[in-house]
């Protein structure tokens, strides 16, 4: 297999992988980026969202040779000590039940916030509908974009 | 209780190396030699760790499935032992007979551990204030602790924990340590923040599909694809073929490839040429329903209560009320898709991995590979939700065999579509209720219902309150499995009863509120036979969410539900508001009053309460499994639809009945009562009386 460049939270890496591989896998089996986290493979449940260059997208139906060099941020590349200000609205909120979807969720938090600023409820709404929280942390997650975003 | 036993059969004291003091709880009064100086320094299976470099590590000894328990069990200790809790260390405990029932189930670990840990926090803060009053040559009566130090005001002396610990460590466990007094609690009753809070938001490895070790393999398994279908030829030449696909191997009733990687795992398990032979019938939903109302149509049940006489009140009755719920069969679908490691080698065995129930699952890996229990090592990680699907022992069982088979340690990942096809269900149900009225009352209430597998059971409040009461429940033999389900039993049953209700309320033109209360009262007043509830404890709940909900005021616009639930040993009451948005129903706000006893952590409490009040709503409106010739329809969550963002409440406002009792049950007990003030606030709003379940399809 031809190996693959990727450019991964700032840094470029090569792997050796499938083509067809999607980039979810990518970062949890090859790079041991575990935090995107594998849901239901189908872009329905948002727990894989990375940043393709600022955009949230979904990794797991992301296939790795579509991605060529443009930027993947991760949960674990977000910020350098867990202080970018949508983690810290979820520290603060006391978000998580059992925490697994939640990366996915901060990941399409923070990509909203990067494209505006300053959403309202419905746009918040809209953009976070993509991501599924089993737990029903929803309300917290919501007040923690506001805070999130009072705070940018 | 476990106070009342003799102390030195049941807490252990020993020095850890290089001095400290390591204090084990033991329910099961292990031989003495069991609790060795060097074994149990090296045995992680304690509650407290205090070391000589001042850290302070907590165990919690039960699963953390999103229920909160990392944070509210340690918390306990914490409370008694006078830590500072910022300071002190968290872990999850692995499997350990001296750490009694180590499950996550029933909403049990809380209200099940509140006097364990106290005793536990409090025998060690007594004996590391025995060693502080030593070392000063002072009464221990004059020393106090804070924040993890031993104070005498007197002389203005302090010793932090870890410099006393050595000591402490040498002297005898007290044999009925002091209790805090409750008013004196300073960290219970708070909110604090999740144990892994900062693990979490920085997607750090926490979860069982982020294990990783040495040599391990990744493997996906090719299951059934139908209930009643067995595996027969297998021919796997394409799979090895697959690059990174090492192994295959043959279990039971699955095929499972061995890869290098989780895709190439899948590439393989997907390129098996399977034939999978129907052994037994396949069945199908529609089916399932149909024979039901066969079922309750005959009057052949044996009642499990039967008050007065239900027959002769419906004859004598004004109005007589008659009719059919339909509950369809629910997946779990936690977020976490299943997963376990397991490493069978040279006659042990090392289980790690999510499950509610670590000892079944060592126990059941013993039977089958013929292993004893104590060459079987089995922990858990925090699990990306249960819902009582890891009640089950499957997937941990089934890694163990894919091991031992393969002759190499081995992560076994489930995709969505396994977890949903190899589920062990929330079962089909229908109910049959029929009351008999007078002009202004209730006489009779009789209830029948029949659901998939062993059959259903259980009573509301209405029984013990009325004269005339009658309920009945059979079962529906089935391929299909059935198992546990967030608030077993109640979740369905409460749907049912106070849907129900207001259709009586309805019918008798009387307020919801008012005639539960009126019920209550005779329940309290003229117990008609048994009751297994609290009737001054279930009022409590309903006055203080009609205050909150300010219940008889009429807003515009608004069409409200009530219900009211008790289950796990915790009372519920719940107001629904819903308004018609474009002509759609559109839930605005939920009330809730929970009367659970004392409350642990705030913040964890309203979150758990919260997100029942969205998983109830979640299910009583979206998703349902169909099976079609054994094969559940709904593969994934495109078809098998769960609640999100823009469709929860505005606002649920949860409020916690004062209370200085034991804890009671937490993570279930606000689930049940959702369905039916949903159903009830709709009716309300639309005249509609919905009484299947889901609903949105019906309201489309």
């Amino acid at each position: 297999m031809p190996a693959i460049t990727l450019n991964v939270n700032g840094k470029t890496v090569s792997v050796d992988v499938d083509p067809a591989t999607p980039v979810l896998w990518v970062l949890r089996d090859h790079l041991h980026l575990v935090g995107t986290k594998y849901g239901c493979g189908v872009a329905q449940c948002g727990a894989c969202t990375i940043m393709l260059d600022n955009v949230a997208m979904r990794s797991c139906m992301l296939l790795v040779s579509a991605v060529a060099k443009r930027a993947i941020t991760t949960i674990e590349g977000l910020s350098e000590n867990g202080d970018h200000p949508v983690q810290k609205a979820w520290l603060e909120l006391d978000v998580a039940q059992c925490g697994y979807c939640q990366t996915g969720q901060i990941m399409t938090a923070a990509a909203l916030l990067k494209s505006n600023p300053n959403p309202t409820d419905a746009q918040i709404e809209a953009s976070m509908s993509g991501n599924i929280c089993r737990c029903g942390t929803y309300l917290r997650i919501k007040e923690a974009v506001k805070t999130a975003a009072k705070q940018n | 209780m476990a106070t009342t036993q003799s102390r030195r059969n049941f807490l252990k004291v020993s020095a850890l190396a290089g001095g400290g003091m390591l204090i084990s709880f033991n329910l099961l009064n292990l031989p003495a030699e069991a609790h060795a100086l060097e074994e149990i320094l090296f045995t992680p299976n304690a509650y407290i760790k205090i070391a000589a470099d001042g850290s302070i590590v907590l165990l919690a000894p039960n699963p953390e499935i999103g229920q909160g328990v990392k944070t509210s069990l340690p918390m306990i200790v914490a409370e008694e032992l006078g830590v500072d809790w910022k300071k002190i260390k968290v872990e999850l405990a692995p499997l350990d007979s001296r750490m009694g029932r180590q499950t996550a189930g029933g909403s049990g670990s809380v209200r099940g551990r509140f006097n364990e840990l106290r005793t536990v926090g409090a025998t060690a803060r007594e004996m590391l204030t025995t060693a502080a009053a030593q070392s000063w040559n002072v009464p221990v009566t004059e020393c106090t602790v804070e924040n993890g130090e031993v104070i005498h005001k007197a002389s203005g002396r302090k010793l932090s924990f870890a410099a006393l610990a050595s000591a402490a460590a040498k002297l005898e466990v007290p044999a009925k340590p002091t209790l805090k007094d409750p008013k004196e609690f300073k960290l219970i009753g708070t909110r604090v923040q999740d144990v892994d809070a900062h693990k979490i938001v920085t997607g750090q490895p926490l979860f069982g599909i982020d294990t990783r070790r040495e040599g391990m393999l990744f493997a996906m398994v090719s299951r059934p694809p139908a209930y009643g279908k067995t595996l027969g030829e297998v021919n796997d030449a394409a799979a090895l073929k697959v690059e990174g696909v090492k192994k295959v191997v043959k279990i039971k009733n699955a095929v499972a490839v061995l890869a290098t990687s989780t895709w190439a795992a899948k590439k393989g398990r997907d390129a098996l040429v399977i034939q999978w032979n129907a052994s037994e019938k396949l069945e199908n939903s529609a089916e399932h329903f149909a024979t039901f109302k066969t079922m309750l149509d005959k009057p052949t049940a044996t009642p499990h209560r039967n008050d007065g006489d239900v027959d002769a009140a419906k004859q004598g009755a004004a109005k007589n009320l008659d009719v059919t719920y339909e509950i369809p069969t629910l997946s779990h679908g936690q977020m976490e898709p299943l997963n376990f490691f397991a490493n069978v080698k040279d006659g042990k065995v090392e289980l790690f991995g999510p499950t509610q129930v670590p000892g079944a699952v060592r126990s059941e890996v013993s039977k089958l590979l013929g292993i004893a229990e104590e060459h079987i090592t089995i922990s858990s990680p925090r699990q990306g939700g249960g819902f009582g699907r890891k009640l089950m022992t499957d997937n941990g069982v089934e890694a163990a065999l894919i091991s031992a088979a393969a002759q190499a340690p081995v992560q076994v990942q489930w995709t969505r579509e396994d977890d949903m096809q190899n589920d062990f269900y929330r079962p089909a149900e229908m109910w049959r209720y029929r009351a008999a009225l007078s002009a202004t009352d209730l006489l009779a209430w009789h209830q029948s219902g029949v659901g998939i597998g062993r059959g259903v059971r259980g009573d509301s409040y209405v029984a013990g309150a009325i004269a005339n009461y009658r309920a009945e429940g059979q079962g529906l033999t089935s391929n299909t499995p059935t198992g546990w389900w967030r608030a077993p039993g109640a979740n369905t049953l409460a749907f049912v009863a106070e849907s129900f209700m207001d259709e009586v309320c309805v019918a008798l033109k009387k307020d919801p509120v008012a005639f539960r209360l009126e019920l209550l009262k005779k329940a309290k007043e003229q117990t008609v036979g048994k009751i297994n509830y609290d009737p001054e404890k279930y009022k409590s709940v309903i006055d203080l969410v009609a205050k909150m909900s300010k219940w008889g005021t009429k807003k515009p616009g608004v069409f409200r539900g009530f219900s009211t639930w008790f289950s796990f040993g915790s009372y519920v009451a719940q107001v629904v508001d819903v308004q018609m948005v474009d002509g759609q129903p559109k839930i605005s706000n939920v009330y809730c009053a929970v009367n659970c006893g004392r409350v642990i952590n705030l913040s964890g409490a309203e979150n758990q309460v919260q997100g029942s009040i969205v998983d109830g709503i979640c299910h009583a409106m979206f998703p349902k499994v169909t099976f079609v010739n054994g094969a559940v329809a709904e593969t994934n969550f495109h078809t098998y639809k769960f609640l999100r963002m823009k469709d929860v409440p505005s606002d649920i406002e949860v409020q916690f009945v004062q209370s200085d009792e034991a804890p009671t049950g937490l993570g279930e007990p606000g689930l049940p009562p959702v369905a039916p003030a949903l159903a009830n606030a709709l009716f309300a709003a639309t005249g509609k009386r919905l009484r299947k379940l889901p609903f949105a399809e019906q309201l489309a």
